[in-house]
């Protein structure tokens, strides 16, 4: 219980911390979003009419707080650019977010267990060797380059999937999936090799246990002993990066969206910053700490659920 | 063991299921037709919101004025089937085509006309609204015939009323403009996916005839690779206009596509602070316009695609004439009218966009006037927040390089207030004159207007932004020349 109390006081500190830092940041930045809402052609008089319509007229300090209390009632105020409110937007695009972390996610699973302890258990082998470098290679390709290239041999020359562009899965399954798989690829290739790196070592260094020694010894095959004693051990520190990466996804996920033209909150900061729409940009690094954090927290109950040890330590 | 490793991307998973999803749904078949635009509209109510997207995707398609621009540049008839204009030129007597309907059902008819002219004065927010200052007063004199009185004869007035100022309201139909437009044109606002796409369709109650698809999806797709990509992937039919020029020949060389060049409004100008010195000398600027290679320039910046104009006028408008060899390339010449002002030895500050085409301009032109002994320090702002207070607003800058994609924008070197600094009494009577005059009288004060600020040299005007058109075969009766605000679906077949 203290446990989740400090968990909670950290989350709102945090997140008061880093729209405070936001917020100045985005108050220092030369340019006005009254400016850029009205365009080229305006006058003077209508700029000053519009900064005092957006409230930016008013003190920092002024602006901050009521853009706090707003928040603290679940109303992120209005875009000065498009005039609408901020709060159902986030949940759009959080959604396209979400779904695409989870799915590179799911795919960088999908291929780094099996891969991680096919090289963890043939590490003596060339084919171990080849696994490890073909990760080690993964690493080093950044994600939008992964899916420039995936979009070049997929879209443009096969045209078996789409470029780029976003179908909700309400309205249908079939487009929404395919339009998923080359994004979720290349954010989820990248994170394969990562993970890949750390599953060989953490099942390698689960063959070297006692345990497992014994549970061989007892006559059990290799791959059995393994499954059944080794990868719940092998899962703790596998799981701690897990809560690392998914960090890093959602960092993908803002330059993976601009190459697949998926409507998420990463698109949506962008743009929202070059046009100053103060606010919206506050709203989007508010969801996205909130993120963080709860990702965090969450690993920290994996833990507990996959190491009963840890239970009693508590 | 693995279900559990699987549980945080489960619970992803889950979460992401309360994605807000939309109801319609997008056929692909032969009546639909999917266009890629770079710029996405903020919202939907261009009275209030600037910015060439909103209108590009509503005009004529959505909403629609008494007259319109077609492909060639000229004011053709739309809402009003013809009109009359009085001896004094400033009485527009409009009669209206019967059996109009708004998207909502209200009849249109002359009080909307009224309406909608009024509304720009006391409703609209943005600086073109000031182009419906020379309206004196609208009659309606019977339902389908309104008289429009100017309180000075104008021109430039009837011209205006073909973008996005001249669109028709209706009373009924303005509560909540930035979400539901509500227009008389050929289209409805169906759905928007907001990030993605806009989706139009056909208005089933249209006066007019009807559009060769039903369903037109605008796809906004910011990065040019993803743009062109789209196309090529069959995910879109059209691209509105070509981002990226050097991704021109990929198209040219694929028969499964059209590619049509055309041209713009949009005049990419390297523009000098006439408001401070050394720029405020005539013999400064006409010496940096002779140094620089603008056809060398236009190769690079833009892959030999534009056209050189040499003035602020585009070959769409009727007094266009070609200017392009009014300053011969001669950097001698140059250098020799520079040491005659006084300025062998100059520093200038070229502050431009953060945008590619301004970026690669910009490096020819440095290095243009390096070659005379000028040196010239780039730098790139943001755009359009820096660059709008900085350069645009605050006038700190002595050159930048920017598009000015507004019609007929001419007119600026009238204006001494605006950020070119230039002031010439003579030009400011010319275009009142040519605003004032005949049709015939505009032409000729116009192409003075023209030859007089090339003659001072008021700015430097690089070259003009082409319009690249490329669709997939099946697409026909796309314009070539981008001459309205309007992306004009009425034409297609």
């Amino acid at each position: 219980m203290t446990a989740l109390l400090r968990r909670t006081a950290i989350l709102v500190v945090s997140v008061f911390v880093a729209s405070t830092i936001v917020f100045a940041f985005m108050a220092v930045l030369p340019g006005d979003p009254a400016q850029v809402a009205l365009g080229v052609n305006t006058t003077p008089e209508l700029l000053a009419r519009t900064r005092h319509d957006f409230g930016l007229d008013r003190p920092l300090v002024t602006q901050y707080l009521s853009w706090m209390g707003g928040v603290l009632h679940g109303d992120f105020g209005r875009s000065y650019v498009t005039g609408e409110a901020i709060g159902p937007q986030l949940v759009d695009r959080l959604g396209v977010t979400l779904w695409l972390v989870g799915a590179g996610m799911l795919v960088a699973l999908v291929l780094a267990i099996p891969f991680g302890t096919l090289a963890a258990t043939w590490h003596r082998r060339a084919s171990g060797a080849a696994i490890s470098g073909l990760s080690q290679l993964g690493v080093a390709v950044p994600a939008f380059l992964a899916g420039i290239l995936l979009v070049q041999v997929f879209a443009v020359q096969l045209r078996w999937l789409p470029s780029g562009g976003w179908t909700p899965p309400d309205q249908n399954a079939g487009e929404f999936v395919r339009g998923l798989i080359l994004p979720a690829l290349s954010l989820g290739i990248v994170q394969a090799a990562v993970l890949t790196r750390y599953v060989r070592s953490a099942v390698l260094d689960t063959l070297n246990q006692d345990y497992l020694r014994t549970a061989r010894s007892k006559g059990l095959r290799p791959y059995p002993a393994l499954l059944r004693h080794g990868l719940r051990n092998a899962a703790v520190p596998v799981v701690t990066v897990l809560g690392l990466q998914l960090t890093t996804l959602l960092i993908g996920a803002v330059v993976v969206e601009r190459v697949f033209v998926l409507p998420g909150l990463g698109s949506m900061l962008l743009d929202s910053v070059s046009s100053r729409d103060l606010l919206t940009v506050q709203g989007i690094v508010l969801v996205l700490v909130v993120a963080v954090l709860l990702v965090n927290y969450l690993v920290d109950v994996l833990y507990v659920v996959i190491d009963p040890r840890l239970r009693v330590r508590r | 063991m693995r279900v559990r490793n699987g549980a945080l991307a489960l619970v992803l998973l889950v979460l992401a299921g309360c994605s807000a999803g939309s109801t319609a749904s997008v056929s692909t078949g032969p009546d639909t037709l999917s266009v890629g635009f770079a710029a996405e509209p903020e919202n939907f109510d261009f009275t209030r919101t600037d910015g060439a997207a909103i209108p590009q995707a509503l005009l004529y398609n959505v909403y629609e004025g008494l007259v319109k621009l077609d492909a060639d540049g000229k004011i053709v008839p739309l809402l009003a089937k013809s009109w009359t204009i009085s001896p004094d030129r400033t009485s527009y007597d409009f009669q209206l085509q019967p059996g109009v309907k708004f998207s909502d059902g209200a009849p249109f008819t002359a009080a909307d006309v009224k309406f909608s002219i009024d509304r720009v004065k006391t409703a609209w927010t943005i600086s073109i609204k000031s182009k419906m200052d020379v309206v004196d007063h609208v009659d309606v004199v019977d339902p389908l015939h309104v008289r429009v009185v100017l309180k000075k004869p104008s021109n430039g007035w009837l011209f205006d009323m073909t973008s996005r100022v001249g669109a028709m309201f209706s009373p009924t139909g303005i509560a909540d403009l930035a979400n539901k437009p509500v227009g008389t044109g050929p289209y409805v606002v169906a759905e928007r996916r907001r990030g993605d796409s806009i989706i139009l369709r056909q208005n089933t109650a249209y006066w007019g005839a009807k559009p060769a698809y039903k369903t037109v999806v605008l796809k906004y797709i910011k990065d040019p690779t993803a743009l062109n990509n789209a196309l090529l992937s069959n995910g879109i039919d059209v691209i509105s206009t070509i981002t990226a020029p050097d991704s021109i020949p990929q198209f040219e060389t694929d028969n499964r596509f059209t590619v049509l060049q055309g041209t713009t409004n949009s005049e990419v100008v390297l523009s000098f602070n006439g408001d401070r010195a050394p720029l405020n000398d005539v013999r400064v600027r006409q010496a940096l316009t002779l140094a620089i290679d603008r056809k060398a320039l236009l190769a690079t910046a833009w892959a030999n695609r534009g056209t050189l104009i040499g003035s602020m006028v585009p070959p769409t408008d009727p007094w266009y004439e070609d200017l392009s060899g009014y300053y011969p390339y001669d950097p001698a010449k140059a250098k020799a009218l520079l040491a005659q002002a006084g300025q062998p030895n100059l520093s200038l500050r070229l502050r431009i966009p953060n945008l590619s085409y301004a970026v690669s301009a910009a490096q020819v032109v440095a290095s243009d006037l390096a070659d005379i002994g000028v040196r010239v320090s780039i730098e790139p702002l943001d755009f359009p927040a820096v660059w709008l207070k900085q350069v645009f607003t605050d006038h700190d800058f002595d050159m930048s390089i920017v598009q000015h994609v507004e019609a007929r924008d001419i007119t600026t070197f009238g204006a001494p207030t605006y950020y070119w600094g230039y002031h010439n009494p003579r030009v400011q009577q010319l275009l009142a004159k040519a605003d004032a005059g005949t049709p015939q009288e505009q032409v000729e004060d116009m192409k003075q207007v023209a030859r007089t600020i090339t003659a001072d040299a008021a700015a430097d005007w690089l070259f003009l932004f082409p319009n690249v058109v490329v669709a997939k075969k099946k697409v026909h009766g796309l314009a070539r020349n981008q001459v309205s605000e309007s992306f004009d679906l009425t034409g297609l077949s």
